[in-house]
């Protein structure tokens, strides 16, 4: 394997120095580095390789709208080294079985380490415990179970999962919607579903989910992580949950930082998503919660569509947006940019927080001599018209399309080999 | 015409609005000759295009575009596998590519006459005959021209409308449509058929029927649909009736010259006893005679007549 040395890169934003990497590890920290191949980063910024704790790559099932490989090319080209598969794929990675087979497609693909979620309940059905420890003590050692898309809405059986997990150190990802207050539900809930006749979403549905779950954490003494909340009234309860001691963590997706309810008005399906789009008072919040820790991660819930499933009637249409390309570039412009978090605590939200969340050891570590080289490089000074049809995902229904976003992402390392450099994939991968 | 498409009542100032019942007031003169034709959008052709089951409003809107001599084409899209967005899309393609100049939408999604026009799928005018529990523009236009006939211009007067605005396009129409051309609107219902936000509506709200019916210079009483009873919007069919139902007593309590109105179809017994329904009072089947007319202009004023309104000359062929 040959070395690299990063030359001139600002580490997360502060210090700017050299970066050699040899055989996959960060060896030196200097200045005046020399190796087998020296990258210019002058102006660049260098991050610990993203983490994404929620991403769908729709294999098995739906390989039309996503696959593990173009998944994991989308991530590498959004700076992340590792991403979470969620298990609402078809069929449902509930078993060891399906969970090994996303493990080893990622793998094989080798543009980003894929750590699959297991489903907590069989099918998502909301019924019976999936085989949690099966699929824990598989080759892809899966920590995050969820039902995402679904809220495991039955008290008992949220409450025996987030105790049985415990055995092997799981945390439950909940997906916060009480099914009877959202049933066929469009849009967020308020004045606009109401003018639009959108059957709302109303925000009591995250809520009181939220409320449920964090008191059963508390009283059963586990782990509790809250995927893409999105109201004002989450974040307080996430808030007061974490004063009283209560082991609970939640994620913002990126679309939550950014955009807001009244895109709807236009009824195009491509701001559809579930949680939905929020009111501007909501964007505040989650910004306000990202900002003082309340919320701790960024995810992306980058969830791809084919054309037809977004290109209909708003009702009829799919929920869900793609995220991983364009990640970093809305957490800039919401988060960086308007200075309510440095890179430090970018690097923290999108790469730390989230390995240790899914218990991955050899991702999210610092930029630190001995460890792990993965490494994204970013011009945060670049500004670029987000085009849908530029993406390596299989789908298109990209919510930023046209905009003008800041920062991009130049280089991608995993374990030591780029999977993206000079702001285009490598192909063929890394293995 | 300030506007391309009727997509909803919202679209229009109060000048399209009154132009729009200026003109059916003289088309509405067309229905009593005994050629009930105009040749103005003669080889123009008008599409029907209805993915949801309505008779009423599609014979409404076919009659309009025939007096008007367009050709009509009556696409009902309802029981085939047309269900799905990119049928939508294709079957708009297909209007686009026989030449439609204008597709009026029925459907059961709220926002599919937007998508239509916004979409780029066609280029023929966009007129919504109803969308979900959205709107329905023509009906808005037909009830407000059918109480400007009964009651004068609208400025000023109070309108009463009743029943599940939650789900009624027909209430959301008319309050922007009424609040357009000048009068106060209070909507009526329990407090779990309003809306969440209907405080930003330019309306007035109340829960009790009978401490509005006094100043009442119209009432509409909305179709309460049978599912909403079973999904807890209500006790009983009879509680709503008690409550929000319009009676002879209730009729009693009305200024002398004030209407009744209901879009259709109704519930007799349910929201509208009959006796009020058939009283002389009631315009309900006045509305419907109107709705030609309205939609007559409507067509007219969108597809051909922006040169100048219909003479009477026109009608003599």
């Amino acid at each position: 394997m040959s070395s690299y040395v990063i030359r001139g890169a600002s580490i997360l934003g502060e210090t700017v120095s050299d970066i050699a990497i040899e055989d996959g590890v960060i060896t030196t920290i200097g200045a005046g580095l020399d190796g087998d191949e020296v990258i210019d980063a002058t102006g660049l910024v260098a991050l610990p390789g993203l983490v994404d704790l929620h991403t769908h790559v729709r294999e098995p099932g739906r390989e039309d709208a996503e696959t593990v490989l173009s998944g994991s090319k989308a991530a590498a080209r959004g700076g992340f080294t590792c991403v979470h598969a969620m298990a609402n794929t078809d069929p449902v990675a509930d078993t060891a079985g399906v969970v090994e087979q996303v493990w080893r497609l990622g793998r094989e693909g080798g543009y980003c380490d894929v750590q699959p979620v297991g489903a907590v309940t069989i099918g998502l059905g909301g019924e019976r415990l999936a085989e949690l420890g099966a699929m824990a003590d598989s080759a892809a050692g899966v920590r995050v179970f969820s039902d995402d898309g679904k809220c495991v809405s039955d008290a008992v059986i949220m409450r025996r999962a987030l105790e049985y997990v415990k055995a092997f150190d799981g945390v439950i990802a909940q997906h916060a919607q009480e099914p009877r207050l959202t049933e066929g539900a469009q849009m967020n809930e308020g004045p606009l579903s109401g003018e639009l006749g959108l059957t709302g979403w109303p925000a009591v549905a995250e809520e009181a989910i939220i409320a449920r779950d964090v008191l059963l954490a508390e009283h059963v003494g586990s782990r509790l992580h809250v995927c893409h909340l999105s109201t004002r009234g989450s974040v307080e309860i996430i808030r007061w949950a974490k004063g009283r001691g209560i082991d609970v963590t939640a994620e913002v997706t990126p679309h939550h930082l950014l955009l807001s309810d009244d895109l709807v008005r236009s009824y195009d399906p491509i701001y559809k998503v579930n949680p939905p789009l929020r009111s501007n008072d909501d964007v505040a919040a989650v910004r306000e919660g990202l900002a003082d820790g309340t919320i701790d991660i960024v995810a992306t819930d980058h969830a791809p569509h084919p054309m037809e499933d977004k290109e209909c009637e708003w009702s009829a249409a799919a929920f869900g947006m793609l995220g991983l390309e364009t990640a970093l570039s809305v957490v800039q412009q919401t988060m960086v940019d308007t200075g309510l978090l440095t890179w430090v605590q970018v690097a923290d939200k999108m790469s730390a927080k989230p390995a240790s969340i899914g218990r991955v050891s050899n991702q999210g570590r610092p930029l630190e001599v001995g460890e792990p080289a993965n490494i994204v490089l970013i011009d945060p000074a670049a500004t670029r018209v987000i085009d849908a049809r530029d993406t390596a995902s299989l789908s298109r229904n990209n919510p930023y399309a046209g905009l003008t976003l800041p920062g991009e992402v130049v280089t991608t390392f995993l374990r030591g080999r780029p999977t993206v450099r000079d702001r285009a994939l490598v192909e063929g991968g890394t293995v | 015409m300030t506007f391309t498409h009727l997509l909803s009542a919202g679209d229009l100032d109060r000048t399209d609005a009154i132009r729009i019942l200026d003109t059916a007031e003289e088309l509405l003169g067309v229905a009593s000759r005994p050629i009930k034709k105009l040749p103005t959008l003669r080889g123009r052709t008008v599409v029907n295009l209805f993915f949801e089951d309505s008779t009423r409003t599609r014979i409404s809107f076919e009659a309009a575009a025939k007096r008007l001599s367009a050709d009509v084409i009556n696409f009902s899209a309802k029981g085939s596998s047309v269900s799905k967005g990119e049928s939508l899309k294709d079957t708009a393609l297909t209007l686009q590519a026989m030449g439609a100049d204008a597709v009026v939408i029925r459907h059961q999604h709220s926002g599919a006459p937007h998508r239509l026009a916004n979409a780029k799928w066609t280029n023929g005018a966009v007129i919504n005959a109803g969308d979900g529990t959205h709107e329905h523009p023509t009906q808005a236009l037909l009830d407000a021209f059918t109480m400007r006939r009964h009651l004068g211009e609208l400025e000023g007067k109070n309108i009463t409308i009743v029943g599940d605005v939650l789900h009624s396009r027909v209430a959301r129409s008319n309050a922007l449509l009424l609040d357009t051309l000048g009068a106060n609107v209070t909507l009526v219902a329990p407090p779990t058929l309003l809306p969440v936000g209907i405080e930003k509506w330019p309306v007035e709200t109340s829960y009790d029927l009978d401490s509005s019916l006094e100043k009442a210079d119209a009432v509409m009483m909305l179709r309460v649909q049978q599912e909403r009873m079973n999904a807890a919007f209500f006790p009983s069919a009879r509680e709503y009736s008690r409550r929000y139902g319009l009676d002879t007593p209730r009729l009693n309590r009305l200024p002398e010259h004030a209407i009744v109105m209901h879009p259709g179809p109704m519930n007799r017994g349910m929201e509208i006893t009959a006796d009020v329904a058939d009283h002389v009072r009631s315009v309900i089947v006045e509305q419907v005679t109107n709705g030609v007319a309205v939609r007559m202009a409507v067509l007219y004023l969108l597809l051909g007549g922006a040169a100048g309104e219909p003479t009477s000359e026109e009608g003599t062929e």
